[in-house]
């Protein structure tokens, strides 16, 4: 029996009261994630029960029970107490899926700083951008990564402590830089969880939009409840589930579900850090014995192109319940995968500002593959008219996705940008920024973006930042940059550029550029293919129009061109 | 003629490896390892194509053939052979 039973009866009887119950939480209590993920687990009699069992490369193991990470969380949060980070203070955590970076999200949590996980592949250019907007005071990373913080510490002055978890002194530390050890520092039993409120803030995601920087998004405790009651209710975590959510928590499904659901649900969290490889996850599946799995399209249609036989060299016969997140879950990945796991991917959307799942398929609700599914109980979602933001009158009608503020995890403002976080409500409704329709049976049915963020393998990419970055190479001398279309990523980036005199268009440049992004902003934003021209579409007044190029890579009518410039 | 081998070899410690005193060796897994993500794959097969003046299809790019230097290797070698 699935914890959310009849999905209607939910809807007709909802309140997010159900959730703080469950919790024992009311309104006007102290509420800390972190203490939600750890002491009270093991208040709840669950202390020997394994929290984490982490595999790396190489099948290095970890495991840890919800005392051990309730110890460690004590350790590390005194630890950055010690050298003076206080509550609300930014606390970036930059690492490969390393069991400190499980630990220190919920350690940063306990003592009341605001975690800020961002993704290790990040350059340091991108990295530079988002500690600065933040002015995060001090980041916890691995050696492996330190270079990059180095390359941009002059430019953050804000930035007094640099926490090296894996240090093994064959190197001296320099400036600002300190090493730890969670495993073998002294382990502290009792430390006081931050006696932090519904609205003291939590968690600061960076995300991607159309222009301008990354913004910082900021959530808050009580973002606990949705996300609890959503890891209960669609990812349907049990008492005795195996979870693996295989996202980073450097982004927001890594964080929201891969950390806090996991763990304030009780269940045993699975994380895998090695790089992707179909045998790989079958392998690590049949050796956890993984139950629930919550992964993502792009990696979906990964296993889908590894083929139907490998599966059948693992015994995959303990998955439960699979979910998956971050774009549409294309109808064929649903058919796929319920003929050869025996049970379908349940699609669910929601973004970095909502902070957790907000339409969803449900376990026992009818899936219509390709279909986002409905809003979850207590979500109002719908469609509205993008000329007038009212709802559209009927289904099949095309329009914007828009939410009802003021669920538990909405974002509370992007970082130093209340003015962009007030132009995300029209009419009273949150905008989602994504296109949908309705269907007759109220199904929600994803067109696209309402801007030009490209979404690749799930991930948003802003095609301001990396024309940003490639003007800054010698022979780039102009930038357009455009989604194309991928059959595993769905998107990817692709950068138009006309070159500074002197260069010549070349295979060898081409990559040269590549890398050049690569290295400044992460492999996401990374063009996979440029393409020189001698001059980019223009307007009359020099507007760049990326329509035209885009219109060109998805074989698009192109549209007006009455205001493009005369050749 | 520099060696293939050697070649990608240190094309891989120079563009991917984030602390370039970590250890690699031929046989270093570079995809299923972490070091080379599915996107920078994108790349290193560009570095391929333009070095040796070859074309590897995608369905021959795979992230099974690009594991290893030897891997990769071998598939240059391949495309070389055939031109």
């Amino acid at each position: 029996m699935s914890n959310i039973g009849s999905y209607e009866e939910r809807v007709n009887n909802f309140s997010w009261s159900l959730a703080e119950k469950e919790l024992g939480y009311t309104p006007g209590d102290d509420i800390n994630i972190g203490w939600y993920c750890t002491d009270r687990i093991c208040q709840m009699g669950k202390s020997d029960k394994k929290a984490i069992l982490w595999e790396g490369l190489g099948g290095v193991e970890k495991q840890y029970t919800y005392n051990d990470l309730r110890l460690r969380t004590n350790t590390m949060a005194t630890m950055l107490k010690g050298i003076g980070i206080n509550e609300g203070d930014r606390v970036c955590l930059f690492m490969d899926k390393v069991p400190e970076l499980y630990v220190g999200v919920l350690s940063v949590l306990k003592m009341g700083a605001v975690a800020q996980p961002l993704f290790s592949a990040f350059g340091d250019e991108s990295l530079f951008v988002r500690l600065d907007n933040a002015q995060t005071s001090a980041i916890i990373t691995q050696r492996k990564h330190v270079g990059k913080v180095r390359l941009i510490l002059e430019r953050l002055p804000s930035l007094k402590h640099i926490i090296i978890i894996d240090h093994d002194g064959k190197k001296e530390l320099k400036t600002r830089e300190m090493a730890f050890d969670m495993d073998h520092a002294e382990q502290i039993e009792h430390f006081e969880a931050a006696h932090t409120k519904a609205e003291s803030p939590s968690v600061l995601h960076y995300t991607s939009g159309t222009t301008g920087q990354p913004k910082g998004v900021k959530h808050v405790h009580y973002s606990l409840i949705s996300q609890y009651l959503t890891s209960k209710w669609v990812l349907d975590i049990q008492d005795n589930d195996i979870y693996w959510c295989t996202a980073d928590p450097g982004w927001v499904t890594g964080t929201s579900y891969g950390i806090i659901g996991g763990f304030a649900t009780g269940a045993t969290v699975c994380i895998l850090d090695t790089g992707f490889s179909a045998e790989s996850w079958y392998k690590f599946i049949d050796k956890y014995k993984v139950t629930m799995w919550y992964s993502a399209p792009t990696a979906i249609r990964s296993l889908m192109k590894a083929g139907d036989e490998l599966v059948k060299q693992y015994d995959l016969s303990t998955l439960r319940h699979l979910a998956s997140v971050g774009e549409p879950l294309n109808a064929e990945a649903v058919i796929w995968s319920e003929k050869v796991f025996g049970k379908p991917f349940h699609d669910t959307y929601w973004q970095t500002e909502t902070g957790s799942m907000m339409i969803v398929n449900v376990p026992g609700m009818k899936i219509k593959p390709g279909s986002m599914g409905k809003p979850f109980p207590g979500i109002i979602a719908t469609v509205l008219d993008e000329h007038t933001y009212e709802p559209v009158d009927g289904p099949n009608k095309p329009g914007l996705i828009a939410f009802q503020p003021g669920w538990p995890a909405m974002m509370r403002t992007y970082w130093r940008n209340e003015e962009t976080y007030g132009k995300k409500f029209k009419n009273g409704w949150y905008l989602s920024g994504d296109k949908a329709f309705l269907d007759q049976d109220n199904y929600f049915w994803f067109i696209g973006r309402d801007d030009d963020v490209i979404n690749t393998g799930g991930h948003l990419v802003s095609p301001f930042e990396v024309e940003s970055a490639l003007l800054e190479h010698e022979a780039v001398a102009e930038s357009a940059v455009v989604a194309k279309p991928d059959a595993v990523n769905m998107e990817v980036v692709k950068a138009f550029v006309t070159l500074n005199p002197g260069f010549e268009p070349g295979d060898m440049l081409e990559l040269q550029i590549m890398n050049f992004i690569r290295k400044r902003l992460s492999p996401l934003a990374m063009p996979q293919e440029i393409e020189y021209l001698d001059k980019l579409p223009k307007t009359r007044s020099g507007k760049i129009m990326r329509r035209l190029l885009h219109a060109k890579e998805w074989g698009e009518e192109i549209g007006d061109v009455s205001t493009l410039e005369d050749d | 003629m520099e060696n293939i081998k050697d070649v990608v070899l240190k094309y891989v410690v120079d563009e991917y490896l984030d602390d370039p005193e970590d250890e690699m060796t031929y046989e270093t897994p570079l995809i299923s390892g972490g070091i080379v993500d599915s996107f920078s794959m994108v790349s290193l097969k560009r570095f391929l194509e333009a070095t040796y003046k070859i074309s590897l299809p995608d369905d021959r790019a795979t992230p099974e053939a690009f594991d290893t230097v030897n891997s990769i290797t071998d598939l240059v070698n391949e495309f070389l052979a055939k031109k």
